[in-house]
């Protein structure tokens, strides 16, 4: 690689002695910087997640300790600000409480995709016709089940829980990682600067490493992060379905589940767990397609 | 043209091949014996021995699952362990159910999709296009199954004007003004997902189509606006017709959660059921099925597009 890098010197000499030129991210995060939708929703996201890891400080009470004589309370109680649910919980405890489990069930299912899809995908991008073919059919067939079928079938199957809901989302997310990698990983490779790196004999590695990672991670980066929204929403649902989270823990969707017989009583705390999952989701949502656009990706189809 | 068919039929038959091995090899994994549900623990070996053989849990996986592929090919997908009806049957009454609100919900959506996604493309930039933008990554960020219940608090408890749940009637097509009134927010609450993607995607496709130069041509040779949006909209049909038909299959599939919500008797509803019974033929049956359909839907979308586009006929 030094030899590379003095081709680079010879290259660019006035730029190596004058104004350093912005690298890519750094274009890409002074663009963030001036899109004010995305800039709040990042902010809002860092509140929620703030909350949520630092739920002891913010809860004003324990999430799992009822009160049987303040079932029910209304929004704007004192002392309950967001009013109380069936056993008397305290629903803005439950809601920073909630966060952390809605979270890590959202995110680390589209994580684990990524890293598992992203491997599967540069291999099936940079193998050979037997390996692409394998790894894709295999993709093929899992594509060929509704993604919110494919979840609540495996997550029936294997029970309930924490572990299972995020399996089985990861299971769901990983054959579009593995498309989307794999069809960014055939168009680099066929750029001319692969060629170069191959016919100055750089060892496959080195070429995944230097040539091949650098410009497929930020698609994949923005196809994933386009993903967490649907995750949160669909990790939540399994919990509202009694298939994902157990209670009495706190969970958006396990909430919502168990506050719809409130509906009659007290609608609007009935329908607080959802303004969290929607509040999280959209800000996710604009997240990503700020980053598209700042980063100028365009995702194959 | 015929190339191309042979080759999707070939590729079809062979991921519903691979579906089939998925769904039966899925509900194997069930952990301890199907039976179990059904059966008291005390419950005399000989009877259960009985029992296994005659749901033919005792053979092993390959033949149970040749012996199962046998019976799906002549239409028979097996005795429900809980209730003890044909699953067959129960299916299809489930599925007619599910798809009297789908095939609205997707009529919805496919029209109010495609309109929102053309008047915001047109009018890039303006306000209008900014409202519609905010509108389609809402739907996109809502959880259907919260938004049917705030609709069922805002028309059912609060307004009190639409049935909360149900589907009224005897189940079926509906026959009287009554019945339609059920539909009405499940169906709402369906359309929302694909109204949001099939919108944004509408957008984007005719922003790109307008980035050519042959609308500039045509306003130039002096066509009609109402024309020029013919020509533009001709060309973002095949990318839209693959999307409308992947959300057709999602509605299909992924009703559950709202048919859970509205208590709809549809193909989701069974298939919760099946899951807490631990009914083992039901929800293999029922996953079969939903993902053969969302396969098949593929087939006619990729044959609809190649007769639009015959640059599809690779």
């Amino acid at each position: 690689m030094a030899d590379i890098a003095a081709v680079q010197r010879i290259a660019a000499p006035e730029v190596a002695e004058g104004i350093a030129p912005r690298g890519y991210w750094r274009t890409v995060a002074g663009r963030v910087r001036r899109d004010r939708l995305t800039v709040t929703a990042g902010a809002i996201l860092l509140a929620i997640v703030l909350l949520a890891i630092f739920a002891p400080w913010a809860a004003t009470h324990d999430p799992l300790q009822g009160d049987i004589l303040h079932r029910l309370e209304p929004v704007g109680t004192p002392g309950h600000l967001l009013g109380t649910d069936e056993t008397g919980r305290d629903i803005w405890s439950r809601l920073v409480y909630g966060g952390r489990l809605s979270l890590f069930c959202g995110l680390s299912p589209v994580l684990l995709a990524t890293i598992i899809g992203g491997v599967l995908g540069l291999l099936a991008g940079m193998g050979g016709r037997l390996l692409n073919s394998l790894i894709m059919r295999i993709c093929d067939v899992f594509y060929a089940f509704p993604s919110v079928l494919l979840a609540i079938a495996i997550c029936g199957v294997i029970g309930a829980g924490i572990a299972n809901t995020i399996l089985s989302l990861t299971v769901v997310f990983i054959p579009p990682l593995v498309r989307v990698t794999e069809s960014l990983t055939r168009q680099v490779r066929s750029r001319d600067f692969v060629e170069a790196a191959r016919a100055s004999a750089a060892p496959l590695h080195a070429i995944i490493r230097h040539q091949i990672l650098p410009n497929v991670l930020g698609g994949m980066l923005v196809y994933a992060t386009s993903l967490v929204g649907i995750s949160i929403i669909l990790s939540a649902g399994l919990s509202f379905l009694g298939l994902g989270v157990t209670p009495p823990a706190a969970e958006w969707g396990l909430m919502l589940n168990a506050l719809r017989q409130a509906i009659f009583v007290e609608p609007t705390v009935a329908a607080l767990p959802g303004v969290a999952i929607v509040i999280t989701s959209l800000c996710f949502n604009l997240l990503s397609d700020g980053l598209r656009s700042a980063m100028d990706v365009k995702l194959p189809s | 043209m015929a190339r191309f068919l042979a080759a999707r039929l070939l590729h079809t038959v062979l991921i519903l091949f691979g579906v089939s091995v998925v769904a039966f090899g899925l509900i194997h994994m069930i952990p301890g014996n199907p039976l179990d549900i059904l059966l008291p623990p005390e419950a005399p070996k000989s009877l259960v021995d009985h029992l296994r053989a005659e749901f033919g849990f005792d053979r092993p996986l390959y033949v149970q699952y040749l012996a199962w592929l046998g019976r799906v090919f002549r239409g028979n997908l097996g005795t429900s362990i809980f209730t003890g009806r044909e699953v067959t049957r129960e299916l299809l009454r489930a599925l007619g159910n599910t798809l009297v609100i789908a095939v609205p919900a997707a009529v919805l959506a496919f029209g109010l999709g495609t309109t929102l996604g053309t008047v915001a493309a047109f009018n890039y930039g303006k306000p209008l296009d900014k409202l519609i933008s905010v509108l389609v990554i809402l739907g996109l960020s809502v959880p259907h199954y919260w938004l049917g219940i705030v609709l069922v608090i805002v028309f059912a408890v609060e307004w009190n004007v639409l049935p909360a749940a149900g589907m009224g009637g005897s189940g079926g097509l509906p026959t009287s003004w009554h019945d339609l009134s059920f539909l009405v927010l499940p169906v709402a609450t369906l359309s929302m997902i694909p109204i949001g993607v099939i919108g944004r995607m509408v957008r984007s496709t005719v922003l790109e189509i307008l980035g050519n130069d042959f609308p500039t041509a045509l306003r130039a040779k002096g066509l009609r606006s109402r024309h020029v949006v013919f020509h533009v909209l001709k060309n973002a049909a095949p990318p839209t017709v693959a999307v409308m038909g992947l959300q057709l299959g999602y509605l299909l599939g992924g009703s559950i959660l709202v048919e859970t919500v509205f208590n709809w008797p549809g193909s989701g509803q069974l298939m919760d059921l099946a899951i807490f019974r631990r009914d083992v033929p039901v929800l293999q049956g029922t996953v079969l099925v939903l993902a053969a359909f969302f396969v098949l839907i593929n087939l006619v979308v990729d044959i609809v597009q190649a007769l639009i586009d015959p640059r599809m006929r690779r």
